[in-house]
């Protein structure tokens, strides 16, 4: 039995071992530090990777953070193991969905965590995610994202399952105009994020 | 399904580009006195420090009763308890650890707290430390002006609470606080200084530059002290009164205009106790009469500079003559308490009557005895046009100053202490840096649109008053017997007061 861990300390992750795959600047490594975890951020790009360890200097409580230039299967080379694997709008930018999970899948311990989010492959998501936010909004640069490699959730399950990986819980992600506030929600039809445990074996 | 709320997420890569901001203070300035300005003794630990300067989550600077509030609140709540604070104040009041004699006669500063004031301090544990000294709950208040024409009642029953507020010395509330928090286990270091400069270092990282960027500290915010202490800090909270130095170091304006009053302030002896406050609109402005127990009573006396020059300087003789002329004749006959007559439009608002609605109007108590001096404030209207800035908050005076018509002020202040502690809790709670720009700016959407009804609606009232005009003052008569005998609007104000309902109308 793990021990319980307290959701509302300071501090949940204290002792736990987190990789960021695909981290960009650290805008999710560096609150999961703050946490407690002792997080490793890795990045296919490497001017990434020089930002988000510049960044990550300035504040004692990430600079502990270990930036790496690399990807997931290289990682899995080196045999590489954490209690939670997280992959945040990457898996709509790989080549092939199925073995990056697999790689993640490698990565985790087992009875390991395992968050992926990433974009809906619905009529919903062209018209929200690429037209308004590439086109209209400019929220994001043009052919960021390409519709045909967006995943619906059920796909990513299967994959996820093929890979050992049980998926316990999913959400979705829905911006209010009128506040500007992300939240969320139980409609994953168009930014959504899936929660699973590496099968014990 | 309870969700909580995320922030976007963008796959873009954002660059941490940034310049180098330096602001300084003149080493000449005097700051005087403003009342945040107060010393505490320093307990010397060493905390985390990068090349010997040590680093703190929190730096308050002012350790009034605003910013001891906040630094209480931190300590009392699980999330922030961890945090490292330094708080900052030259005053030696605070310094000197004697106690406050029960014999004394009350310092004639002091505060009206409300009921949502008095929860927030119990959340913390700090109300305890409160009661151990002098402490006086009214609940009933009533308030009439100089013509004679009408007065309105209020009563705690009303909205069926038991107190309508407390009046507290403000060195009372303020030692409280600190005690409370001395007896939790918070990090805390007290430095008995004034803050000279603040420096808020962005490294460059595209130029790739120099030593600042690889120091952990790098972007932190660096304060500079006078008596030659540096501290770094990812938050500094400007809790440092009316002439805030941290405001003007940040570069934040403020809008407002100084009121042609000053404000007269003693403590009181009467003839007998009671629970009521009191509160008389006179031509010149309106004074108040406090209760603080003992047959003690605090008296704020609002007039144009020239009087209150005149009433401070007059001897103790004349001066009990002139209070109690204010409070009582010599300026317009007794309201009366007629009701109106037979129903009518009003009636069936009147189904729901508070019980205050059929108490007389009542005499105030003959004032006795002088038992303080006299001291005279200016007052002025101040609004920050921002409360935040990078790695800056203001809370408290610093952020608004009120017309103490209504007894508002020092509540506003604590609201934003607990406003800001519960953000900051938030922040913690998902690992954000705690100086970050977007996390303050929830404690200013939330503070600013409760701050600035109130604002307007005290500036209204004084405004109002200021005017000696026939049909305005058969129109306010008018106003104080609605709102006397308009239950759902005496209560929605009773509310409003009484800090249980954040906004006049729409809550």
């Amino acid at each position: 039995m793990s021990p319980f861990r307290d959701p509302y300390s300071a501090k949940p992750f204290e002792g736990l071992k987190f990789v960021d795959v695909g981290c960009g600047g650290g805008i999710l490594s560096e609150p999961l530090a703050r946490m407690g975890a002792t997080v490793t951020g890795i990045d296919a790009v490497e001017k990434n990777i020089n930002i988000a360890q510049l960044h990550a200097d300035l504040d004692p409580g990430t600079s502990s953070i270990e930036y790496l230039c690399t990807t997931a299967e290289k990682l899995v080379e080196e045999q590489r193991k954490f209690d939670a694997v997280l992959a945040l709008e990457v898996i709509e930018h790989v080549a092939e969905p199925a073995e990056f999970c697999k790689s993640l899948s490698a990565l985790t311990v087992s009875g390991g965590a395992n968050v992926i989010s990433t974009i809906n492959r619905s009529m919903r998501a062209y018209a929200t995610a690429i037209v308004v936010a590439e086109y209209l909004l400019h929220w994001l640069p043009k052919g960021t994202h390409e519709w045909s490699s967006f995943l619906t959730p059920e796909e990513l399950v299967l994959i996820l399952q093929r890979a050992s990986i049980s998926v316990q819980e999913m959400a979705g992600f829905v911006y209010n105009p009128l506040t500007g506030k992300w939240s969320l929600s139980d409609d994953i039809s168009v930014n959504f994020i899936a929660y699973g445990t590496k099968n014990t074996e | 399904m309870n969700r909580a709320i995320v922030r976007r997420i963008t796959p873009s890569i954002r660059t941490w580009r940034s310049t180098l901001k330096t602001f300084c203070s003149d080493t000449s300035e005097k700051l005087h006195g403003s009342h945040g300005d107060k010393a505490v003794t320093v307990k010397s630990s060493s905390l985390d420090s990068t090349d010997n300067v040590p680093q703190y989550d929190v730096a308050i600077v002012g350790g009034g009763m605003v910013g001891m509030a906040l630094a209480c609140s931190l300590a009392s709540m699980p999330l922030t308890k961890h945090l490292n604070v330094a708080i900052i104040d030259s005053n030696p009041a605070l310094l000197a650890r004697d106690s406050i004699k029960k014999e004394d006669a009350p310092d004639p500063r002091v505060s009206t707290v409300t009921p949502a004031t008095i929860s927030f301090f119990k959340g913390m544990g700090a109300w305890q430390y409160v009661q151990l000294h002098r402490h006086a709950f009214f609940d009933r208040m009533q308030v009439w002006d100089y013509t004679g024409l009408a007065y309105t009642r209020y009563s705690a029953r009303d909205v069926g609470k038991a107190v309508l507020g407390c009046v507290v010395e403000n060195k009372v509330l303020q030692r409280s606080l600190l005690s409370c928090m001395e007896d939790s286990d918070v990090k805390k270091k007290i430095y008995p200084s004034r803050l000279n400069s603040m420096t808020l270092h962005k490294s460059s990282l595209i130029s790739g530059t120099d030593s600042i960027s690889s120091k952990p500290s790098g972007s932190l915010a660096k304060l500079n002290l006078s008596n030659g202490d540096c501290l770094y800090a990812k938050l500094v909270v400007g809790a440092d009164g009316s002439k805030s130095h941290v405001r003007n170091l940040a570069g934040i304006s403020t809008t407002g205009w100084k009121y042609p009053q000053n404000a007269i302030i003693c403590t009181v002896e009467h003839t007998e106790d009671s629970r009521c406050a009191w509160q008389r609109f006179l031509r010149t402005g309106p004074i108040a009469l406090l209760p603080m127990g003992d047959n003690y009573s605090n008296i704020v006396w609002t007039m144009d500079p020239q009087q209150a020059a005149d009433r401070r300087s007059m001897n103790e003789t004349d001066f009990l003559k002139a209070v109690n002329d204010a409070l009582d004749d010599g300026h317009g006959p007794h309201p009366q308490s007629e009701r109106m007559g037979g129903g009518g439009i009003l009636a069936w608002l009147r189904s729901d009557e508070t019980s205050s609605a059929s108490e007389p109007f009542e005499v105030p108590p003959r004032i006795t005895k002088l038992a303080s001096d006299r001291m005279v404030f200016p007052l002025s209207l101040m609004h920050a046009n921002n409360y935040v800035s990078k790695r800056v908050v203001l809370i408290g005076d610093a952020a608004h100053t009120v017309h103490p018509l209504a007894g508002q002020g020092v509540n506003l202040g604590f609201g934003d202490a607990n406003s800001l502690s519960k953000v900051i809790a938030e922040g913690v709670a998902v690992g954000s840096d705690i100086g970050e720009m977007t996390l303050l700016k929830r404690y200013e959407s939330e503070r600013k649109a409760a701050n600035i009804a109130m604002m307007a609606i005290l500036d209204g009232f004084q405004k109002a008053y200021s005017i000696d005009f026939g049909p305005l003052n058969v129109l306010r008569a008018a106003a104080f017997h609605g709102v006397n005998y308009i239950s759902p609007l005496k209560k929605n104000i009773i509310s409003y007061a009484s800090g249980e309902q954040r906004l006049p109308i729409f809550t």
